[in-house]
């Protein structure tokens, strides 16, 4: 059954939206997966979101794959075809498909809604009868019907069935019986949208050569694999999406890598805490000793750690805090991503308190940035927010493939052991020797020269308790001072001029990267040019100021509400506020273009006028 | 004001196996008000770490926030130590022992700050069976905010100001028994021959050593009508069994079924005497331990001794399968697996 429906006139070959449309605890996820890999596999770029609920069975979850031959990192609105597998979005799903796309639907059912458009066309493949046929039990049933429906969309746009079988190799490895179980299924959907619809549908794929290089990897496991490259013993971490998945990647790598072989000794720690307070209290406790110590959360956690987040600034020991964030505020979309906790993280505890922030941008900077952020926590002794987002973490990005620069030492900070200790007459835990902000420290244990009482009570520069105005001042003034030259340790703005002489610039920060820079092509096109840059750390470096002093207008696209990027560059730098004209996304959803693009040409439209 | 520290005193001082005399484990001045309770403990602490000849640096101390946790800095002024934030310090202690278990790790904490505050902090760091000393302080009221009841507060006890306490009062030993504390005891601050040889008991076990002190708030709850006065423990204090810690290098006598005594080995080689006080009590009977301080015979009795031992219990680095190289002492290369390890891994993100 065919309905006739004008197809989209133009053809269009590795640049297009296919979208399924699932129900949450189907077993979907792997299928899904399955296509976007097997695409990247055939040469092109993907982009895949996972739109998944807060839910473990039941609710509505989505899985977009972009095949965009010109490398576009963003997600994209349009929708091209979409693969409907849940009855209860069917409207929906049909509704989002744009002129000329298609829908797929499991037409074991009738389901007249499927005409309700005229610029779509439909086609039906009867999975779920196709699949009770063929197997027995009744969850298989439900699993196979996955495979079913990947066989007729590789069928449909053209996927190497090969490279699938592949891929559905490796996943089984050992395990024949699923492997062919599996492959049956592929067929049985394959062959029939073969016998029904043998046109080429005008959205397909082709295969080329633009990803050798490249791997699909999710943040959080590239910025877990940084924390095990950059030698992190202890972990201490309390459940909460979107960060989980971080503890778990680490737990996966340090099986694999850090397990003795002899003894079954475990060179590292992870400790599941009881709450979010015990999960920092155990790190700061960890890294106090001397270990490179860290943990994963999000923006409800880093509410509950900020005590602690307070003491760790003020008596100085490095923590390393990854904050995953999700929309808020309160429970708010915890599945949903935003960039939402950056004045909190800056800003976090109570007093005078005032953090360093890393904004990864992609999992290839995941990695990269967890290694600096141990650095840098070490090297200032005081705590270090790793601002990424669930679209980062937990989505699968094509990034270039991880290196890693065997020459790399770690930057431990100043640390008098035993050695050093034995030489000097007397240690001061506070006490500025270099005049540079920075103290020296020692790990409890090693030497009793070394021994001091840390506290977040008064103290002065040689660590004791104290009430006096002066000695205060002087080591939270020395904070502030220590905070400041930690601008030029952050990972500086990445810079990016228009080919065009511009008065415009465009700032953002993380996930907004790909919306940003696909937004300046399209904008182009318009006769809009932009400089951009993109922050990576926080504070901010005098690059940062020089690129808004040299622009008339700034655009500061970011994916919150209340526009805490703009917020952090209007309090710490001297820029004029009137020229940071913010861009706003925050429906919860990953970055895509049409938001900069509006953005900017709304504001440039009411200017003119 | 600032910290003082002690003026010396120039007298000749016996000196320990290590050659240090007790003032070298001494701290800095304590500011708590005279009489309290808390510096006797510290006096104890000082005394059992000083006669078990352990290297002061060899000791972390930890603590959260109150009176009590403010004694760390009032003894062993060459051990590293940190005071932080009010009910967290088990997590602290956690993490620091983590990644390295060779220190011995001491945590001051009060009722307040265990029992109200960080109660799901100390009920978590014994189910981990973290291998610690964890003394709590205990005086049944608020120190630093002027004495507010706290959650040790027994129905019936009178505050200052005539209020008489309504809520039944949380018990740490209870607690400390349910949850899977190894070594559970409760001692007086006006006893040192019985706390002294529980401290160092407690600091000998492998595993979460839990010591319940009364300790009388001599400002806010000494006075008639409170259960937690001098007086009152005094006259209701009642002791169980004895425990005294033998380094393994001295004579081992006695026989628990003769006379009363019982040696338990521990497993760094010491032994523990245990010693019965009259009551037909096992202290490795942790149903009659909980039995007894739940439906006492004699209500108004403060049981005090080693309540309950169990020396054979997994502690928190067995269960995590930690090396006896302490996490914070490997070196990079060890931790780092190197760029063909990487590029290897990727295969699979491919």
């Amino acid at each position: 059954m065919k309905d006739l429906a004008s197809p989209m006139t133009d053809t269009r070959i590795n640049d297009f939206v296919l979208k399924i449309a699932n129900v949450n605890g189907t077993g979907s996820a792997s299928a899904n997966g399955l296509v976007m890999k097997a695409i990247f596999r055939m040469g092109i770029p993907v982009v895949g979101k996972n739109l998944f609920p807060s839910n473990i069975q039941g609710l509505p979850t989505w899985y977009e794959i972009r095949v965009t031959k010109d490398a576009y990192t963003a997600r994209c609105d349009d929708t091209d075809f979409v693969v409907a597998m849940n009855a209860e979005t069917y409207a929906r799903d049909l509704a989002s498909v744009s002129p000329g796309g298609y829908i797929l639907y499991d037409s074991t059912w009738p389901r007249p809604q499927m005409h309700d458009r005229e610029d779509v066309t439909a086609i039906g493949v009867p999975l779920a009868r196709l699949c009770n046929e063929h197997f027995d039990n009744a969850r298989t049933r439900v699993l196979m019907k996955n495979m079913a429906y990947v066989g007729a969309v590789a069928h449909l746009i053209g996927i190497d069935v090969d490279v699938i079988r592949g891929m559905v190799e490796e996943m089984f490895g050992a395990k024949p019986h699923l492997i062919d179980a599996n492959m049956k299924a592929i067929a049985l959907g394959l062959d029939y949208a073969a016998e029904q619809y043998p046109e080429p549908l005008t959205v397909r794929v082709e295969a080329m050569d633009k990803t050798a290089g490249n791997i699909l990897i999710d943040g959080n496991t590239a910025a877990a694999l940084g924390c095990v490259y950059a030698g992190a013993t202890f972990g201490a971490w309390y459940p909460i999406t979107p960060s989980t998945s971080l503890m778990d990647a680490f737990k996966m790598f340090c099986d694999k890598f850090r397990v003795d072989q002899e003894t079954g000794d475990q060179n590292f720690c992870i400790l599941q805490a009881e709450d979010e307070l015990s999960a920092v209290g155990m790190v700061l406790g960890a890294s106090w000793n001397g270990a490179r110590a860290f943990t994963p959360t999000s923006g409800p956690g880093i509410s509950l750690m900020s005590e602690f987040i307070g003491f760790a600034y003020y008596s100085e020991v490095p923590l390393v805090l990854f904050d995953v964030q999700r929309s808020g505020p309160s429970t708010g979309l915890p599945t949903r991503t935003q960039q939402c906790d950056l004045t909190l993280a800056a800003y976090a505890s109570h007093g005078d308190t005032k953090h360093i922030l890393l904004f990864p941008a992609n999992p290839q900077e995941c990695f990269e940035m967890a290694i600096n952020a141990f650095d840098i926590a070490e090297r200032f002794q005081t705590p270090v927010f790793f601002m990424t987002d669930l679209d980062i973490g937990m989505n699968e990005w094509m990034t270039p493939e991880l290196e890693w620069d065997e020459s790399y030492v770690p930057d431990r900070g100043k640390v008098l052991h035993a050695a050093d200790l034995d030489k000097i007459d007397k240690f001061y835990r506070y006490e500025d020797v270099d005049g540079d902000g920075i103290t020296y420290r020692t790990i409890p244990g090693e030497h009793p020269k070394g021994a001091y009482f840390t506290r977040g009570s008064g103290h002065n520069w040689k660590g004791a308790y104290t009430e006096d105005a002066d000695e205060y001042q002087e080591v939270v003034d020395r904070l502030t001072r220590k905070w400041e030259s930690a601008a030029d340790a952050v990972p500086g703005p990445v810079i990016s001029e228009s080919d065009t002489q511009t008065a415009l610039g465009i700032i953002s920060s993380g996930g907004c990267d790909g919306a940003v820079r696909e937004a300046l092509d399209r904008l182009a096109k318009h006769g809009v040019h932009a400089n951009y840059m993109r922050v990576r750390g926080f504070p901010f470096n005098a690059e940062v100021e020089a690129f808004m002093e040299s622009h008339q207008t700034v655009f500061v696209v970011e994916q919150n509400r209340d526009a805490q990027l703009r917020s952090l560059l209007i309090n710490e730098t001297s820029v004029d506020k009137t020229k940071l004209i913010p861009v706003l996304d925050y429906g919860g959803m990953a970055a895509n273009p049409s938001f900069v693009v509006k953005g900017l040409l709304t504001h440039l439209e009411m200017e003119e006028a | 004001m600032t910290s003082m520290s002690k003026p010396l005193i120039d007298k000749h001082l016996k000196k320990n196996k290590l050659g240090l005399t007790i003032r070298d484990y001494e701290g800095g001045m304590s500011t708590l008000c005279a009489g309290c309770g808390h510096d006797s403990v510290t006096a104890a602490l000082v005394q059992a770490f000083w006669e078990l000849s352990l290297a002061p640096e060899s000791a972390a101390k930890v603590s959260g926030i109150g009176c009590s946790s403010k004694t760390t800095a009032y003894f062993m002024g060459q051990s590293s130590g940190i005071n932080c934030v009010h009910g967290r310090m088990p997590s602290v202690a956690t993490g620091a022992n983590a990644v390295n278990g060779d220190l011995h790790y001491i945590g001051i904490s009060g009722d307040g700050d265990s029992l109200s505050i960080g109660f799901g902090q100390f009920a978590h760091a014994m189910r981990r069976n973290l291998n610690m000393l964890y003394i709590i302080e205990n005086n049944g009221v608020y120190g630093l905010t002027k004495g507010q009841f706290s959650a040790a507060a027994d129905i019936g006890t009178k505050s200052k100001r005539g209020i008489v306490n309504e809520q039944p009062p949380i018990d740490p030993c209870v607690q400390a028994l349910t949850l899977g504390a190894g070594f559970v005891g409760r001692a007086f601050s006006g006893d040192k021959s019985q706390l002294v040889p529980l401290i160092q008991a407690g600091l000998m076990h492998k595993g979460f050593a839990v010591i319940d002190v009364i300790s009388p708030c001599v400002t806010f709850n000494d006075h008639k009508g409170s259960t937690k006065s001098y007086a009152h423990t005094f006259k209701y204090y009642h002791p169980m069994i004895h425990a005294d810690f033998v380094a393994h290098a001295d004579e081992i006598t006695g026989d628990y079924s003769k006379d009363g005594v019982m040696d338990v080995t521990l497993h760094d080689g010491g032994m523990l005497r245990l010693r019965k006080t009259g009551d037909d009590y096992d202290p490795r009977d942790r149903g009659q331990a909980i039995e007894t301080l739940m439906n006492p015979s004699d209500e108004a009795a403060i049981r005090t001794g080693l309540l309950y031992l169990n020396e054979d219990m997994a502690e928190m680095h067995d269960a995590n399968a930690l090396p006896d190289t302490p996490l914070n002492k490997l070196p990079f290369d060890t931790l780092n697996p190197g760029r063909a390890a990487l590029a290897s891994l990727q295969k699979r993100y491919r």
